[in-house]
């Protein structure tokens, strides 16, 4: 078993000018134990690379997801992840039991046959959002006018936004993900979007329609404040999550055109992109082993869904985009109890995504050299900031 | 030889993985969580797909039994 005084790594390992996933975590896959990192705030917290791993660090009990705790990571300097005390509601900070009753409540919204269910209305959607891009000329910026829109919309038919309401919606859930917003704009964006979210479900509590807040409403498990955090955490955990997957796999599927209307694709696009990378934050309530490594309570975890996504032992060649693989065991979206709720519903988005930008405009082509876009390295998500497209 | 599929009780969080692996041995009930249609997966094609499902479930909840 490896000594905790051992050298560290710098949390971020992203950087411009360099390949996604980071160089370093073929290294530190391949050596004993796990790596340690420092975080920008001087806290160290160790880093899992390999997919074992990983698997094993988001099933283990002694390990939790609930920030309150003593040593919980945070790696960047403003949006923590929030404990369901500041925000009731936000489950996925919650360990078992708490975080059950939640999870059982919202399956039923998200079972495959709901999500075939909804296919239609997805397909209107990305129809809609390319009628939209392709009225403004020959070139667009894919995230904007594109990427962001499609999960934004869906996120608000979910929801039950009324039509009149949904550029409302869409222009200030965007607020929250652009890069130019200035943090005044995005806390005012979020206090609008909360404001918004309270009073859909008053009105929701009086007249009931058939969408995911009525039916909660109806089920009467979930608080008044409860039902608001988990609007809240659906928009966020599904919006930038879900565009930033949409636009990196429109660049690989420009760059590898043979796979285009391949529906495996999808699964290819969510492993080797794994935009998720240092999402999924835990710390240890109890002492535990993993990868060799003493792990003692009250220190923070970090497992990189990149690095397991890229682990040699679980795929050969990693780095090459290989739909005819079967990449289904990856972690992009998780493992365990917390594996990503909204999972299929962004398969089937995905999936319509592509099949229709490349059937309608399939003289589609990237404007500028693929190492000129602006990637995005210092937020919590890997993936675009911009993607200048014409055709 | 012979397989048998089992499901850990009160596991499940209904992510479909095993749906989407295996139509023709799992299902989801109306509250979300798994059924299986088909206990005895039979032919390479349906014990592959559920060796599969038993990998990748993330609450670890089906079983293949093969003696
Ligand atoms: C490609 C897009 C997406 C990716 C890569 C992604 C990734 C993830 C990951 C890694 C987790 C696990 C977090 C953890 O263990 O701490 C997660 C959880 C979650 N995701 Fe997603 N997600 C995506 C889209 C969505 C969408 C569209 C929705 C909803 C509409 C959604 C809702 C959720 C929720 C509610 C959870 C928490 C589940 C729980 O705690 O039981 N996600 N997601
Ligand atoms: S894959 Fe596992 S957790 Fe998901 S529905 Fe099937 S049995 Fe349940």
């Amino acid at each position: 078993m490896s000594t905790t005084d051992q050298e560290t790594v710098p949390f971020l390992l992203r950087g411009p000018g360099k390949p996604f996933p980071p160089p370093e975590y073929v290294e530190m896959r391949e050596r004993e134990g796990l790596a340690r990192a420092v975080l920008p705030s001087g806290e160290p917290v160790w880093l899992v690379t390999r997919h074992e791993d990983v698997r094993k660090v988001l099933t283990d009990k002694r390990i939790s997801s609930n920030p309150d705790h003593e040593g919980f990571p945070r790696p960047l300097k403003t949006g923590g992840v929030p404990s369901a005390k500041e925000v009731p509601g936000w489950f996925v900070s919650l360990d078992s039991p708490e975080h059950d009753r939640f999870r059982k409540a919202l399956i039923p919204e998200f079972t495959v046959r709901r999500i075939r269910e909804l296919r239609p209305a997805i397909q209107d959607v990305v129809d809609r959002s390319i009628d939209a891009m392709l009225a403004q000329g020959d070139t667009a910026d894919l995230v904007e006018d594109f990427a962001l829109s499609v999960p934004s919309l869906v996120i608000s038919m979910l929801l039950g936004v009324p039509p009149v309401d949904r550029d409302f919606f869409e222009a200030k859930t965007k607020v929250l993900v652009t890069i130019t917003s200035t943090d005044e704009e995005r806390t005012k964006a979020n206090e609008h979007l909360m404001r918004y979210i309270n009073r859909l479900i008053t009105l929701r509590l009086k007249r009931p329609g058939d969408d995911l807040l009525s039916r909660l409403i109806k089920n009467d498990v979930l608080t008044t404040e409860e039902l608001s955090g988990v609007a809240m955490l659906l928009l966020i955990a599904g919006h930038e999550t879900t565009a930033n997957n949409i636009a990196l796999g429109a660049v690989t599927l420009m760059q590898n055109p043979e796979w285009i209307g391949d529906d495996r694709a999808v699964e290819e696009i969510l492993r080797i992109h794994s935009v998720a990378d240092i999402v999924a934050l835990r710390v240890a309530i109890e002492d535990v082993e993993i990868g060799g490594q003493l792990i003692k309570a009250g220190e923070g975890i970090v497992p990189l869904m990149a690095a397991a996504n890229h682990d040699e032992k679980q795929y050969a060649c990693p780095a090459d985009f290989d739909p005819s693989r079967s990449a289904r065991a990856h972690v992009a979206f998780g493992y365990g109890i917390h594996q990503c709720l909204g999972q299929n519903l962004v398969r089937v988005e995905m999936e319509l995504a592509y099949r229709t930008l490349f059937e309608r405009v399939p003289t589609l082509r990237i404007a500028v050299p693929v190492e000129e876009l602006p990637f995005k390295y210092d937020g919590v998500l890997y993936g675009l900031h911009a993607l200048p497209v014409t055709w | 030889m012979a397989a048998r599929i089992e499901i850990e009780p009160g596991q499940c969080v209904g992510a479909a993985q095993c749906v989407l692996t295996a139509s023709e041995l799992f299902d989801q009930d109306e509250d979300g969580y798994v059924v299986v249609l088909n206990k005895e997966p039979a032919g390479d094609e349906q014990l592959d797909h559920a060796r599969t499902a038993e990998m990748i479930c993330p609450s670890q909840s089906i079983v293949l039994v093969e003696d």
